[in-house]
């Protein structure tokens, strides 16, 4: 664990990792502007040829105070601001923020609107997990699933556009349930979707799962075994691939999350190629969510009681959801004024990327980009 | 370590536990929280469980609080003995997954920093908060010797409100730049300086808004 | 002078052998148009193969279905403002894409498209082949080295250690092929041995495929088609294609030893890395696919006799048959053309798009007609066998881009060291037992 903690490597010189032949070492720059960073991140590389003797991360490019601006806006007004920040799972991030000013107001959302909420955030993360499966396949080189994705993934904007109006920051769910009934035909796009994308996860996997360079590429590389994921507070697909089952949607059920039936994806190796694994599965298992939540949506109103201006009461809540990159947690506190008085954002990207260090010291510099792939950062969300 | 998580986090804990945070809050609840558009608004219970008894019979009057919002549960401990309590936690109670660290700053306290560690059990699939009070210019002893994922957590904070962690590795900023003045979350930070700042000295004109 | 100029036309020898600089000259500048026409279509066509391969439509807006789009890159690439950084060293920085470029040209001076399609023919054209294509990665390593950034460094230091790993791999690849040039005779596995000419001679190796009735790649067979695949994993190495592309590996090294390059410069790099691609599949071809042979070279059926049409009583029907295949593609091509045109959507704005896929299509279709002229046709025959071959290997090279993630560095080295290199060895040893077991086997009775 001590070696790990030490990420800023201008402290360390000798010791194990002395380069070969005590060649001179590489300093190598990669990002903030670089392909497969993706998004702004700056990873500085200590190299030895083209073995890593130390990263370190340099984030903060996309900074944009969002905790700051909160605090200077209600609650309602700064529902949209979570889109933001994770914006290829823009509805994961509105459940968070809508649950925890809920749970603040000490209100629940209808079930009605639970189930919309539901079939949204799940086809969300089936979203996000295809954008990560085109551009970690891209990472490594291998282009075609890109667009095999893009091309599924833009069913699922399309029902969102169809819903709300927008594609990606959709703003999709306000605090109390949802703003907007399912358009006609809701049900059915949903389905049809499914039934559509069923076959294509297993394309991508035909592409991919048995590919030997693929196999060979992602198989022992970026090593985190499920130990160290929870030493690191990493969540998600990562931690599962570490063998952990753990998925707050199971341990800690929010938003009728109890009512579907689905299993937790683990791997066993908490390599790069079981976290393509338990993320391919993962498609699947929210496949089964949404054809369970969609068929059984009851009727109801889809917004609860909301005060017109929103004041809490004093005090202070945690909720957490399970965004498709792990754990998405709101720290809200109230000072029972109209605006909130602090809201904390517990991003999965930002704790994840943290073990990037651990998991590719002693690797090449081709891991590198496979692991910062496997990790499925948003720079949007590390840097908020 | 796996095979114990596996094996206990995935049924739900009985209801009995007080500490199980449900998101689905009691129907007692939703129903005070209902109608009325100024809720009084629930307020922190008492939190009793064998673990809050063992810590306040190991740290007397160094725990100041436990209690429960919302079915939430978090305790207050003294800045002094924190890093002791936070380690008992990690060792002996299973806490093992530090799941954020934050502050609040609270300027016309005497005390002016709140100062969050959210932790979660993975034995126990139970989630707490511990906080503890801090002056200005205040430091606490870090815990990435307990949890390796408190490294970035700790330098946010200490790069939003300038607190000190005694014995972190390398504390410095990490979502600012180096040359940033100023410590942007807490209160007195108004959200203006720096763009006027800025625009004063590169752009030469009062103000950009 | 003129005597000079027509004394060549009925010389059965490549104009460097028969000394003729002014038909040299004409073949050189010939071959360079011709190999950039190839880059110029190898352009359009990736770009095309690749986007249907990946469920997109690629250009569609430059011309009809983007046929103009490779000049309008061409044109974009001149004007663009060349951007040299200010660290770089200058001359080697300047020399370095001129010097790729160079030496992927170099190599076509041997390349013979036909059994007088040749520059020249050296007795040691191979050799010239691969000596010189070789140096291709010098260019590179100045490119990475004078770019001053660490980013091209590394690719150059990539390529250069990929380069000098496959080069011993395909080398032994190649000489298994030579040897077989010495290895003639009939029979499963050659017995009569001694009978072939044995030669380095990039005409001579075709002319003893022809003779020996084979095509290298079914020659002992498995052992030629084990050898040809050898070396067509380490030509893919050797020209820095997908899913060897390290040097140049677009998400861990920006663009690898071309980083800094833009505008010209970085087009030169372009062109070079096609034109080597196009040189060393036709070293393949040479070697292995019977080069400018048509497929089954030594089948001619029953002979026949049509005035104007085919006056050739040494050549029979199959001959006959297989000399409308260059008219036919290009006809089948302008079909395609004019069947695409017929399907475009009905709308004004496509109007001229339309009319340019027709015109596109007469063009090819002109071109068919002109190939099915007895005079032309058979003097066309034996470059657009070659052509033909290259385009397939071409096709392939896209066909893998679109298909394989990217080798990391040391699992490259392996495929080339722990693989390659021994299969290499492995089929060289076995070419020349089989080729000359009956010498063995004598040898061996007189000891006993």
């Amino acid at each position: 664990m001590t070696d790990s903690t030490k990420s800023g490597f201008y402290q360390e010189t000798a010791g194990p990792d002395q380069t070969f032949l005590d060649a001179n070492e590489l300093v190598l720059n990669m990002g903030p502007q670089h392909p497969s960073t993706h998004g702004v991140l700056r990873v500085i590389l200590r190299l030895d040829g083209e073995k890593v003797l130390g990263t370190e991360c340099v984030i903060g490019y996309l900074h944009r105070g969002v905790e700051k601006i909160a605090e200077n806006r209600t609650y309602t007004m700064f529902n949209p601001y979570v889109d933001r920040m994770d914006y290829v799972a823009a509805v994961s991030n509105g459940l968070g923020y809508c649950l925890a000013v809920e749970k603040l107001l000490n209100i629940e959302a209808p079930p009605r609107a639970a189930y919309i909420r539901v079939v949204l955030t799940e086809l969300n993360r089936m979203a996000s997990h295809q954008l990560w499966l085109g551009t970690h396949a891209l990472d490594i080189g291998a282009m075609t699933p890109l667009f095999y994705t893009f091309r599924d993934r833009e069913e699922i904007l399309k029902i969102y556009e169809k819903y709300c109006g927008a594609r990606l920051t959709t703003h999709a769910f306000r605090i109390g349930g949802t703003l907007y009934e399912t358009y006609d035909g809701f049900e059915q796009d949903v389905n049809n979707f499914v039934k559509f994308v069923t076959p294509k996860i297993g394309e991508y996997e035909e592409l991919l799962t048995t590919n030997r360079i693929w196999v060979e590429r992602t198989k022992g590389v970026g090593v985190l075994s499920g130990k160290d994921c929870i030493d690191f507070g990493v969540t998600g697909p990562v931690l599962r691939a570490g063998g952990v089952k753990w998925d707050l949607r199971k341990a800690q059920p929010y938003s009728m999350y109890d009512k579907f039936d689905f299993e937790i994806p683990t791997g066993e190796n908490g390599d790069t190629f079981d976290r393509y694994i338990v993320r391919i599965a993962e498609m699947r298992q929210s496949l089964r969510i949404i054809d369970q939540a969609v068929n059984s949506i009851p009727a109801g109103p889809i917004m609860a009681k909301v005060p017109k201006v929103m004041k809490p009461a004093v005090g202070e809540v945690y909720v957490s959801i399970e965004a498709p990159k792990g754990e998405l947690g709101y720290f809200v506190v109230s000072d029972g004024s109209t605006q909130p008085y602090r809201v904390r954002v517990r991003p999965p990207s930002f704790v994840n990327l943290q073990a990037l260090d651990k998991m590719v010291r002693g690797a090449l510099v081709a891991d590198v980009v496979a692991v910062i792939g496997t990790l499925d950062i948003v720079l949007g969300e590390v840097d908020r | 370590m796996a095979d114990e998580t596996t094996s206990k986090d995935q049924p739900k804990p009985p209801e009995s536990k007080p500490a199980a945070e449900k998101p689905a809050a009691p129907p007692a609840a939703k129903a005070a929280a209902a109608p009325s558009a100024k809720p009084a608004g629930p307020t922190p219970q008492p939190w009793e469980s064998e673990m809050v008894a063992k810590f306040k019979a190991r740290f007397g009057s160094g725990i100041r609080e436990a209690s429960t919002y919302v079915g939430q549960n978090y305790m207050v401990v003294d800045g002094s003995i924190v890093y002791e309590a936070l380690q008992l936690l990690r060792e002996d109670e299973g806490f093992d997954y530090c799941v954020d660290i934050t502050a609040v700053h609270y300027p016309k306290r005497e005390e002016q920093f709140d100062l969050v560690w959210i932790l979660y059990s993975f034995p126990r699939n139970e989630r707490i908060r511990v906080k503890t009070l801090l002056k200005d210019g205040a430091s606490v002893p870090s815990v990435v010797a307990i949890w390796s994922t408190a490294n970035w957590l700790e330098r946010e904070v200490f790069d939003m409100f300038g607190i000190g962690f005694d014995g972190h590795p390398d504390l410095k900023r990490i979502l600012l730049p180096d040359g940033w003045k100023g410590h942007p979350l807490r209160k007195d930070y108004p959200i203006l300086q720096q763009d006027t700042e800025w625009v004063k000295i590169n752009l030469g004109i009062e103000s950009g808004q | 002078m003129l005597d000079y100029v027509t004394s060549y036309l009925h010389s059965s020898l490549t104009p460097g052998q028969a000394g003729n600089w002014l038909w040299a000259l004409v073949y050189i500048l010939v071959i360079f148009a011709g190999v950039s026409g190839i880059v110029i279509v190898m352009n359009w066509g990736e770009r095309k193969a690749l986007a249907h391969m990946q469920v997109r439509l690629g250009p569609m807006r430059v011309g009809p279905h983007g046929l103009m789009q490779p000049i309008a890159d061409a044109i974009k690439l001149l004007t663009k403002e060349d951007i040299m950084p200010s660290e770089a060293d200058k001359p080697i920085f300047w020399l370095a894409p001129v010097w790729v470029v160079m030496i992927a040209f170099s190599v076509f001076i041997v390349v013979p498209f036909g059994p007088t399609h040749a520059v020249t023919d050296m007795n040691i054209g191979i050799l010239f082949m691969l000596g010189v294509s070789s140096l291709g990665v010098l260019g590179i390593v100045m490119a990475g080295w004078a770019s001053n950034s660490h980013f091209p460094l590394m690719g150059a230091l990539r390529s250069s250690a990929q380069m000098v790993s496959y080069e011993i791999a395909m080398g032994l690849a190649v000489v298994s092929a030579i040897v077989m040039t010495g290895l003639g005779g009939i029979g499963p596995y050659g017995i009569g041995s001694g009978a072939g000419s044995g030669t380095l001679s990039m005409i001579g190796i075709v002319q003893a495929q022809a003779q020996q009735h084979v095509w290298f790649i079914f020659k002992f067979f498995p052992v030629g088609l084990v050898a040809f695949f050898i070396f067509a994993v380490a030509m893919i190495a050797e020209t820095n294609r997908a899913p060897f592309d390290l040097p140049e590996a677009e998400s861990e090294l920006v663009a690898g030893f071309h980083t800094e390059y833009s505008g010209l410069r970085w087009s030169l790099f372009m062109l070079g890395e096609y034109a080597g691609m196009v040189a060393v599949s036709s070293i393949a071809i040479t070697l292995w696919l019977g080069g400018w042979l048509r497929p089954f070279p030594s089948t001619h059926g029953p002979a026949i006799n049509i005035p104007f049409l085919w006056e050739h009583p040494e050549q029979g029907v199959v001959d006959f048959a297989f000399s409308f295949a260059p008219a036919l593609v290009m006809l089948a091509l302008a079909f395609f053309s004019f069947f695409n045109a017929m399907r475009m959507p009905k709308h004004p704005l496509l109007k001229i798009q339309t009319i340019g896929l027709y015109a596109f299509g007469l063009v090819l279709a002109g071109v068919g007609l002109i190939l099915l002229a007895p005079p032309v046709r058979d003097r066309i025959q034996d470059i657009f066998w070659f052509v033909f071959k290259i385009a397939c290997f071409m096709y392939l090279y896209i066909w893998y881009r679109a298909t394989w993630p990217r080798y990391r560095f040391d699992q490259l080295m392996k495929v080339g060291w722990k693989v390659l290199l021994p299969l290499g060895l492995g089929v060289l040893l076995v070419t020349g037992i089989i080729g000359l077991g009956p010498e063995i086997a004598a040898w061996l009775k007189g000891v006993v």
